[in-house]
């Protein structure tokens, strides 16, 4: 997979990171190299392997249903830049 | 508007372009809040209307360091749900994040299930006029909601509310087996009415606890192959969906006969305007780079809970359905209504129980729905209970008043919630029925209408109503009418 500086852009702009233009050669070239590195595990044929979604062989851990938390509105708003006594206020997101 | 739309015979939905006819293909993603005390990661409580961001915890608000952990009657509500849509549970299933930014989200991901859901290929049956359709469930899975934005407000911020945030909900993707708004509409009260028989999703839609993605595209007919499909986001009632189809099916029939394309694009309906448009700010949501959630394991479902959940199903409106015409003697059509709300065959199943059926199903169908219609108001919300509606059939069915004197009797049950016995003996409601009394009215407008017995006998038919209604007006409408008849009948041979 080659990277080239559109897939950069791309990327960043998802992950909400801003990338200086005057990095992106550099990140283009360092991204390839790694890119290169990982792929050599596509040299392996895993066609009959299923994808490992985890690494620890034991189950899901569950809780009942039950109300056990909630009811700290002060200290879940307490961090917020911007907030009200009820809400978190954020810049207005049109659609 | 590009060339009308028709239903042909056959019930089939067209949209006639300027070159061809056209065929609409609808698949839907429903989203349905799982009915539980709980959320689904966190112990936080899911009340709908609480004061704002007071049914929040560390773990709803993403706070550093926070992590899920699952609600295990979330997981069997949704093996009930897969089960009660004939689907097939996954023995093995993961949870994943679905990356994306929105102030309402504030993991900067939902935790969905994307390759492996909890619950593969089920279907629903659908009653159409025409006959039934089956559905296709492509799968269910269970995933986070996000919290709520509130634009109006102020007019410079968007305001948060996280108390949906971490509430379980169910997708449920069907096969792009819809053709129609009407097939859309039956279907999302197919689905509705399992999960509330079910237990599973209390399907209210004004508090969103119901929603659909809707999908659509549109193929000349006879293709075989799909269209370019549009997906409108987050419609919120039956109507919404079937009005976004309707415009955004004829969009799309107009763009491909002027030669243009379909972008494959995420849209918006517009209630007010009635029409869709491109939502850019979901530019980049396909790409959302699903990836296992680090922060759980796979969830593994046992054989003997899924035997458990199955031997202790309810029975489900297909199979209530089927019962009712098999022991009541319904009609497939009156089966469907009375089915189609559990709480409108419980109330059926309670009259019956110690009432005529006949009298019982066109009581609820007629005065009661028109009461509730004209009202607004629920089946377990009217005064006139399953009780007293048993009450009243019981006194048409012994002859005590008729079917007259019980209409007056149910709009003061309907009103007051006082007990038909009781209306009926405080007001002197009852019946004449006894036959001496009836004759002597009887004889008495035979007396005085000599004339019309005359021309009665000599072929004027017609004539045998007004002497019926004579008797009535004299008894002040209590003779019981099938009495009269019998007596005037002897008398005017």
């Amino acid at each position: 997979m080659s990277i080239d500086k559109d897939k950069i852009k791309h990327v960043s702009k998802l992950a909400r990171i801003s990338v200086n233009d005057k990095k992106i050669d550099g990140l283009t070239k360092d991204l390839t190299s790694i890119f290169k590195f990982i792929e050599q595990l596509n040299e392996l044929n895993t066609d009959k392997v299923e994808p490992l979604s985890s690494i620890l062989n034991e189950p899901l851990r569950t809780r009942e249903d039950k109300i056990t938390d909630g009811k700290m509105r002060e200290k879940i708003l307490e961090n917020s830049p911007q907030k009200n006594e009820e809400f978190f206020i954020v810049p207005k997101v049109i659609e | 508007m590009v060339g009308k739309v028709m239903n042909k015979a056959e019930g089939k939905y067209i949209i006639n372009g300027e070159k061809g006819k056209w065929e609409v293909v609808i698949g839907l993603e429903v989203h349905a809040q799982v009915t539980s005390n709980s959320k689904l990661f966190s112990g936080s409580a899911t009340k709908f209307g609480a004061d704002p961001n007071t049914q929040v915890s560390l773990v709803d608000s993403a706070f550093p360091g926070m992590l899920p952990v699952i609600n295990e009657y979330c997981v069997q509500q949704a093996i009930k749900t897969g089960l009660g849509l004939n689907a097939k549970i996954n023995s093995y299933s993961v949870f994943d994040r679905k990356n994306y930014f929105y102030a309402d989200l504030p993991q900067g991901y939902q935790i969905s299930q994307y390759k492996n859901p909890i619950v593969g290929e089920g279907k629903i049956t659908l009653d159409l006029q025409e006959g039934t359709k089956t559905i296709g469930i492509e799968r269910l899975h269970l995933e986070q909601d996000a919290g709520k934005s509130i634009h109006d407000l102020n007019p410079s911020n968007t305001y948060v509310d996280l108390n949906r945030s971490g509430v379980a909900l169910m997708e449920i993707v069907s096969k792009p087996d819809l053709r129609s708004p009407e097939e859309v509409n039956v279907y999302i009260k197919k689905l509705r009415s399992i999960m509330r028989y079910l237990g599973t999703c209390d399907g209210n839609m004004q508090e969103g606890s119901l929603r659909a993605d809707v999908n659509i595209s549109v193929r000349k007919e006879g293709e075989k192959k799909l269209g370019t499909r549009c997906e409108i986001k987050n419609v919120n009632s039956i109507k919404f969906m079937q009005m976004a189809i309707v415009y955004e099916a004829q969009r799309q029939v107009k763009l491909l006969e002027s030669g243009k394309k379909i972008d494959q694009e995420t849209r918006l309906f517009d209630t007010k305007k009635n029409e869709t448009r491109s939502m850019r700010s979901k530019e980049d949501a396909h790409d959302y780079r699903y990836f296992p959630d680090p922060d759980l394991l796979p969830l593994n479902i046992d054989k003997n809970l899924i035997e458990k959940i199955k031997s202790n199903l309810p029975e489900l409106p297909d199979q209530k359905k089927e019962r009712f015409i098999k022991d009541y003697l319904l009609s497939n059509y009156e089966a469907n209504i009375i089915v189609s709300e559990k709480e409108i065959s419980d109330y059926f199943e309670e009259v019956v129980k110690t009432s005529d059926v006949k009298l019982a199903k066109n009581w609820i169908m007629g005065d009661l729905f028109a009461s509730l219609n004209d009202k607004n108001i629920s089946i377990t919300q009217s005064k006139v209970t399953a009780k007293k509606m048993a009450q009243l059939i019981d006194s048409i069915a012994s002859g005590v008043i008729s079917g007259r004197t019980a209409k007056e009797v149910f709009e003061i049950v309907k009103e007051t919630g006082e007990e038909p016995k009781k209306i009926i003996e405080t007001q002197g409601l009852q019946q004449k029925s006894d036959p001496k009394e009836l004759e002597k009215i009887i004889d008495k407008i035979l007396e005085d209408n000599k004339d019309k017995v005359e021309q009665y006998k000599s072929g004027k038919n017609k004539l045998f109503g007004f002497f019926v209604g004579q008797v009535m007006k004299l008894s002040s409408g209590k003779a019981n009418p099938q009495l009269v008849n019998e007596i005037l009948k002897k008398k005017l041979k």
